[in-house]
């Protein structure tokens, strides 16, 4: 008999340490899915962020470094220039790649490192259980914003695609969300695409996925998923932010 | 000419240390400009690319090490330089270094401080270099030259002793030996270095691997730093060099390390000239620090002058050297100052 599913083979057996309803799972297995229809998981190394993620070297059943808080992008950099026919990815949370390595972030963008960064934007600080992210909403109660986030006071959230966007070393940009079976199999097809662009040689991509924190944002999984649709993507709208390589632009 | 051609080079301390580097295997530097070694960066971005290595000027300290640790972690010989605020910046890499065992090489061209501080020579972080320098339980080797030859063979033996030990190695120079000239004859040029079986290189024909410095589980992290400490003992059994001159026949010995331990040789053959009977050692490795030989020098003389560009900070090790009670003498220039011979030879004569 022909299986028609299994976990792929670039996860580990694992237990992950993720809450119940939380998004890690799902884009860790579309990475993972990506990977093997790719055949590219003896070649790949990934480097995992400081977060929730931290310990994603336990889950990915190929090569992976540990990085200190946000320098991600930097370690994948000296990775894959050394070894440029390896494909080199880097996960990282809002905290990670949009607050302490934003400067990690916008350079390796910048020079147009040929990377992909899968970049989970949860709008909070979810290891460290619920503070204020770089992500967090206005408005948005956190552990650090017990009266909401006021932009007047706390500052405003960035928005990742749309600041590195102006990038010309940027090949690739979309945000998805992974909230119905549609989205996401939409995600899956973005990080593909992210995926084949490295390994055509055409450089820097990122995909962004909202994805939900059911625990700090003290709701039920379904809740969750909801507000990510239906709350996030009023300050974070979904869509493709750059493709330098859209058939029938390039 | 073909400079793999020419044995002996014209190079100031930036490019001697460079060119151990190059000699030694290394393919990967990354680094930011900062005075007094902006010509490390200058001259690695021609040389890297000439020797089939990646150079890449980072936005930033913290980036670079990053870059390093990226590189070394798939299993390439990797290095940065930069100056004292720099170093400060790389610190937090340093100790991730240490954690995951990764072999990395950085410079650290050494000017006044704290804070900004100046840009002239000094020597004001010998502390930070053998006492860890970043958070955590660690060491780092810590090679000290005294002149552009020096640091030359240092930065090539850093290399190999980073990947004999797994750890990242310091060479802690100067703003004086970064900038002067001086001939410097090369070594072999290392090719075809063995493979590394850590190394992520992908998993093609072998089990994942995986480089990390958390270890969450009750014990484990404990189990790991007693690993750590049983390599540090072996490279204390192993790695401690140091030199003396003078030191079979002394009334005082002067203890001193890098630039200063060279300006203190010229006050100890000033004195010699004198008929006082003054010898001079000198540690090369700071960490492992030398302390049975210079305990077995200090138990034959009752009187040690340490020289030092800052305020003390080697003396520490000095006096922990120093089991049978001789008198410890200071003289110090802190804040890029730099002494000269004869001031020396001033406070060896008030001795």
């Amino acid at each position: 008999m022909k299986p028609v599913y299994k976990k792929p083979e670039s996860l580990t057996d694992n237990i992950t340490i993720y809450c119940p309803g939380c998004g890690h799972g799902i884009i860790h297995r579309l990475i993972a899915e990506v990977i093997d229809e790719l055949g590219i998981r003896e070649k790949t190394i990934a480097t995992a962020p400081v977060g929730c993620a931290v310990l994603a070297y336990d889950y990915f059943n190929f090569d992976v470094t540990e990085t200190a808080h946000g320098r991600g992008p930097a370690v994948a950099t000296g990775i894959k220039r050394v070894l440029p026919d390896r494909i080199v990815f880097t996960y990282q949370g809002d905290g990670d790649l949009a607050a302490i390595g934003t400067a990690e972030i916008v350079h390796a963008a910048a020079r147009g490192e040929n990377i992909t960064v899968i970049f989970v934007n949860n709008a909070v600080y979810g290891m460290t259980k619920g503070q204020m992210a770089p992500t967090t909403l206005p408005g948005q109660t956190t552990t650090t914003t017990p009266y909401g986030r006021d932009p007047s006071y706390h500052g405003y959230p960035i928005r990742v695609c749309e600041l590195l966007s102006t990038l010309e070393g940027v090949s690739y940009l979309e945000r998805t969300l992974i909230d119905t079976p549609a989205n996401i199999l939409k995600t899956k097809r973005a990080i593909k695409k992210a995926f084949i662009y490295q390994i055509e040689n055409k450089g820097f991509s990122l995909i962004e996925i909202l994805s939900p924190c059911p625990t700090n944002w003290k709701m039920t999984p379904s809740q969750a998923f909801k507000w990510t649709a239906e709350v996030m993507t009023k300050i974070f709208p979904p869509g493709i932010y750059k493709d330098k390589y859209k058939k029938g632009e390039k | 000419m073909d400079k793999k051609e020419i044995k002996k080079l014209l190079l100031n301390g930036c490019e001697a240390s460079a060119e151990g580097a190059i000699d030694a295997g290394c393919k990967f530097y990354a680094g930011y400009p900062i005075t007094p070694q902006n010509r490390f960066p200058e001259y690695m971005s021609r040389r890297m690319p000439e020797e089939g290595g990646i150079f890449i000027q980072a936005e930033s300290e913290i980036s670079a090490i990053n870059m390093v640790f990226g590189a070394a972690a798939a299993g390439v010989r990797a290095m940065t330089s930069s100056s004292s605020p720099g170093i400060s910046l790389k610190q937090e890499g340093i100790s991730y270094l240490a954690g995951c065992e990764l072999p990395a090489v950085i410079i650290n061209m050494n000017r006044g401080g704290p804070g900004l501080g100046d840009v002239t020579p000094s020597q004001s972080d010998y502390f930070q270099s053998t006492r860890g320098g970043g958070h955590g339980d660690y060491r780092t080797i810590v090679l000290a030259p005294w002149n552009v030859q020096e640091i030359y063979d240092l930065t090539y033996l850093a290399f190999d002793l980073a990947d004999r030990y797994r750890i990242p190695v310091i060479v802690l120079a100067d703003g004086m030996i970064a900038q002067i000239m001086e001939p410097v004859k090369r070594k072999k040029k290392k090719e075809n270095l063995p493979q590394k079986k850590w190394a992520l290189t992908g998993c093609k024909g072998r089990k994942p691997n995986s480089i990390k410095s958390l270890f969450l589980k009750p014990g484990v992290l404990e189990t790991h730093n007693w690993k750590l400490a049983r390599k540090y003992r072996k490279i204390e059994e192993k790695e401690v060099r140091s030199e003396c001159y003078f030191c079979d026949d002394m009334d005082l010995l002067v203890v001193s390390f890098g630039t200063c331990a060279r300006i203190s040789l010229e006050a100890v053959n000033i004195a010699r000239e004198k008929k006082i009977k003054v010898g001079l050692f000198r540690p090369i490795t700071l960490w492992p620090f030398p302390y049975e030989e210079l305990s077995k020098l200090a138990e034959k003389v009752g009187k040690i002058l340490v020289v030092e560009m800052n305020l003390g900070q080697m003396i520490e090790d000095v006096k922990i050297a120093n089991k049978n009670n001789a008198r410890i003498f200071f003289y110090g220039r802190p804040g890029g100052g730099v002494p000269t011979p004869e001031e020396i030879f001033k406070e060896i004569k008030k001795i």
